[in-house]
């Protein structure tokens, strides 16, 4: 178990979280490989599909990192992501799949450290639940 | 006077100026015959006529017809409650023959309480006709002879029509209105939903005397006594349509342990005192809802008997 | 529009659990609109399926497509030349569209993969409520524009029944008692007079009552 892998899909909000990115490598921490971040104008823009093809893909788990909800750009970008992470929780619990394994996290723009903190936290997350799809 | 309606010994009573006093029986939820009879003998000699439940709050009871003739053979005369939700036009008019047939002369006209309250929420109801509709419907067979679809009849059911009145529920405004639509329909008489907010009824008498409703039809006043402060309670948060006033609740909270009912018996026959001096009303309805073994020792304390014989 | 609802994955994916090519179908009339059976909600089932699919270790081939219109021939012969590549269908249209495709590829296994709701509107994003019951004679005007027949609960003429409490419904906190609305609308319009006529029992041979029902139009037809 402890070999294994997850591989992660992140979708980054390009107003806090990527801000959150560059304070980061400032402070020389970076996102692990199996971390692939993927930049959104607004973690609104994220649509239930988009939540969902990752794990069709091979992803073993998701998650969106976006603003706080009072300091959301678009108003209310972070909310509607955050709705539809609800959203598809549910969709991977009728399918036997772990709710867990899709995340939503509100970011700061100063908050470096958090940005890579929750790329670590999901990573230990998902490495033990173990790989999403039978091998 | 002229010929009656139905003959009934309530249209008998009313009709001769008697201050009327009915009562009320829910058939058993299965066919505990015996337990109906004896809900049905404190009644008797209390009361003019004995309203019996159609499925009431939508859960299945025996049905209200065969309910009526065994109250008939305790010598009580019964007026047969019948709702919309279970029987669509053909059931109706059919049951409202056989119901007279086979001796049954009163009956309350009503829409029904959705089914979703009661023990069968997965069924289908029918509404074909709603209530008005159904006054409409007895009041066309008796006086015209008539079916719905205007074809004759051989022999016209009698019935003595009835309907319910809830001065309470919203908007009020209207509800003077509508129970003025339903006396237009066919109503003879009216018995209202229970009452406990004395002001507010007043004030819905007021305005049903000055469109002289009184005189087209007689309204007899709904009483319930209430047997605890949870019931109290209930009714004012979860029964629509029910006004109960806080000062109510203040006084049976206030009447000590052990103490409550007595209150509540207290409270409604204070309400029949009062509704016997208001204009416009011609009788009480009391519905002592599984309570029906006190119906004698609270009719004598209101005053009420004996019971006219017309 | 039409308002549908979507079924549970769940039982969409033991529906289709013995099949290896499934198409799932979607419609671009009303479903699309009331976000349940569009090109958006095609791909989102058809990813959902794969993706069960592929955690039960199971083959699944899932096409999409989404057509016009399922409730018409033409729309539905779309699907010609393909359909037969499937094993089954799931018609996320509304109840019309499952039999449309039956009807015109009648070897072929399709499945609804909403429930139908009813006919209604969007009372706010992600609200929609029911307006009309198909009753095939509209009365609205007798009621301020506003129909008792597919709002009240008891589809009751002359309403409101002792149940109105607040303006709700007796049957829930959620539903609006429509009598309460339509008896301050028609006070407003100064048509109290209007709203006490009793209204007589209404005919229901143009509703369902009277049997399934299909219109000719002789100007239209070919």
């Amino acid at each position: 178990m402890s070999k294994f892998t997850p591989r992660i899909i992140a979708f980054y909000c390009s107003n806090c979280a990527s801000s959150a990115a560059t304070v980061s490598e400032g402070m020389k921490k970076a996102l692990p490989d199996n971390v692939k971040m993927v930049h959104v104008p607004c973690s609104g823009r994220v649509e239930i599909l988009h939540l969902l093809k990752p794990f069709e893909e091979g992803a073993d788990g998701v998650y969106v990192a976006g603003c706080q909800t009072d300091s959301c750009q678009y108003v209310s970008g972070i909310s509607k992501a955050t709705r539809r992470v609800a959203h598809v929780k549910g969709m991977l619990e009728a399918m036997g799949i772990e709710p867990e394994r899709i995340e939503v996290f509100n970011l700061g723009a100063g908050k470096g450290g958090a940005f890579v903190d929750i790329a670590l936290e999901m990573t230990e997350k998902l490495r033990a639940l173990g790989p999403v799809m039978p091998a | 006077m002229s010929e009656y309606k139905s003959g009934s010994n309530l249209e008998k009573v009313l009709r001769s100026g008697h201050f009327a006093f009915t009562g009320e029986c829910g058939p058993p939820q299965g066919a505990n015959v015996e337990h109906l009879r004896e809900k049905a003998r404190h009644l008797k000699g209390c009361v003019d006529a004995v309203n019996v439940t159609d499925n009431q709050t939508a859960v299945v009871r025996m049905s209200s017809w065969a309910a009526s003739l065994i109250l008939m053979e305790e010598g009580l005369e019964p007026n047969f409650q019948m709702v919309c939700r279970d029987r669509n036009r053909l059931a109706i008019q059919s049951d409202i023959i056989g119901a007279y047939s086979l001796g049954i002369r009163n009956m309350l006209c009503l829409s029904g309480d959705h089914q979703s309250f009661g023990n069968h929420p997965d069924a289908k109801n029918v509404f074909d006709i709603d209530s008005m509709q159904l006054i409409h419907t007895v009041r066309k067979m008796r006086d015209e002879g008539k079916f719905l679809n205007d074809q004759d009849m051989d022999v016209p059911p009698r019935m003595f029509v009835g309907a319910a009145s809830n001065p309470f529920a919203e908007p009020f405004d209207f509800r003077v209105y509508r129970l003025a639509k339903k006396i237009e329909a066919g109503a003879d008489f009216i018995q209202t939903q229970c009452i406990y907010n004395m002001d507010r009824f007043r004030e819905f008498m007021k305005r049903a005397v000055d469109m002289g409703l009184h005189e087209k039809a007689y309204i007899l006043a709904g009483v319930t006594p209430m047997k605890s402060v949870g019931m109290a309670l209930y009714m004012a948060k979860q029964v629509p349509g029910m006004d109960v006033p806080d000062s109510l609740i203040k006084r049976l909270r206030g009447a000590g342990k052990g103490k409550v009912a007595e209150e509540g018996i207290k409270f409604s026959l204070e309400q029949i005192e009062a509704f016997m001096e208001m204009e416009g009303v011609a009788g009480v309805h009391y519905m002592a809802i599984e309570w029906e073994h006190k119906v004698p020792e609270i009719a004598e304390r209101a005053g009420v008997l004996p019971r006219p014989t017309v | 529009m039409i308002v549908a609802k979507q079924k549970t994955i769940q039982e969409l994916i033991e529906m289709v659990q013995p099949f290896q090519k499934v198409l799932v179908a979607g419609c671009k009339g009303c479903v699309t609109v009331c976000n349940v059976g569009g090109a958006k909600e095609v791909a989102i089932l058809a990813s959902a399926l794969r993706i069960a699919a592929k955690r039960e270790g199971r083959e699944l081939m899932v096409g999409e497509h989404t057509l016009e219109r399922q409730c018409d021939p033409e729309y539905v012969a779309e699907l010609e030349g393909f359909v037969d590549d499937y094993e089954a269908v799931i018609s996320i249209a509304c109840g019309v569209g499952p039999q449309f495709i039956s009807e015109q590829y009648p070897s072929i296994r399709v499945f609804p993969g909403v429930n139908t709701q009813f006919m209604g509107g969007a009372e706010a994003h992600g609200v929609w409520s029911e307006r009309c019951a198909g009753c095939g004679t509209c009365v609205v005007h007798y009621f301020g524009g506003l129909c008792p027949i597919a709002r009240c609960s008891k589809s009751l003429l002359n309403g409101p029944c002792g149940g109105s409490d607040s303006g709700k419904c007796e049957i829930s906190k959620e539903v609006d008692c429509i009598w309460d609305i339509i008896v301050r609308r028609m006070m407003d319009q100064n048509r109290l007079s209007e709203l006490i006529e009793f209204k007589p029992p209404k005919s229901w041979t143009t509703a369902r009552d009277g049997g399934p029902r299909k219109m000719i139009r002789e100007e239209l037809v070919e």
